[in-house]
């Protein structure tokens, strides 16, 4: 479970809709620990991928080593990534897979026509063999499907 | 020739949850031989199944990218500390549809 409240989805759907038609990405920080995964504050970043950003994202080591510390003086941890699927379900892709680590929380959000919909989360098991749904919940002890509108009923 | 190897916290479930781990090694692919060896369910995140490193895996000694040095064969002293960070990348599927819409 992954707790994302309201006005940080909408933040995620803003940026999305912002780079729109480009996919748009981002470091998730936050706390992980006995108590659950949830995520208290974002960093937008740029998408270094120059060749194809309407159907890949890059985020270069140099800005995942900023975010960490970004992370570390907010006291907070880098617990995972978000980046849009433009005008695409918010579903993992195989290039997806192939970069990614466990542990880490992976949000997917689908932009159609420029408008922020589906917003899904993913872990990468073990074996790396498949990414499996992260149910994401709007505040505490309000858990919702993996699929909801974005900046609507969160 | 101690060594401290940095790992981040996705990669940390696969070694006791530590934070970093030290050896005596004399080279990076040395001390990265002996993470994985210790722990092994480490090796297929850092490694292809080929033996390569993957791509979106970069390792620095001292904050320098072994790419720009001599790589795995980059050489050691003690007191040195390497540090594993990935980069991120992904995207939507059937980039080559796109490519042709």
């Amino acid at each position: 479970m992954l707790e994302l409240n309201s006005d940080l989805a909408g933040r995620i759907g803003a940026h999305g809709a912002q780079d729109y038609p480009h996919e748009c990405c981002g470091a998730l920080l936050g706390k992980d620990g006995a108590a659950g995964r949830a995520v208290r504050d974002l960093l937008p970043l740029s998408n270094r991928r120059e060749d194809s950003p309407r159907n890949r994202f890059s985020i270069t080591a140099e800005d995942v080593r900023a975010a960490e510390r970004a992370a570390g003086e907010r006291g907070l941890d880098l617990i995972g990534w978000y980046h849009s699927h433009p005008d695409h379900p918010a579903r993992p892709s195989e290039f997806d897979r192939e970069h990614a680590w466990p542990w880490y929380s992976y949000i997917i959000l689908t932009v159609a026509a420029g408008v922020p919909g589906e917003m899904t989360s993913w872990r990468l098991t073990d074996d790396r063999a498949r990414f499996e749904p992260e149910p994401i919940s709007s505040a505490r002890g309000a858990a919702r499907e993996i699929s909801s509108p974005v900046g609507g009923t969160l | 020739m101690a060594v401290k190897v940095i790992l981040p916290s996705p990669l940390r479930p696969y070694a006791g949850h530590q934070a970093s781990v030290e050896y005596d090694a004399h080279t990076v692919g040395d001390a990265l031989e002996r993470l994985t060896t210790t722990y092994g369910d480490l090796k297929k995140h850092l490694y292809t199944p080929d033996g390569r490193i993957r791509s979106f895996v970069n390792v620095y000694l001292n904050d320098e990218d072994i790419r720009f040095l001599k790589q795995e064969q980059t050489p050691t002293k003690a007191g040195d500390t390497i540090t594993i960070v990935p980069s991120i990348a992904g995207g939507a599927a059937d980039a080559s549809a796109r490519a042709r819409a």
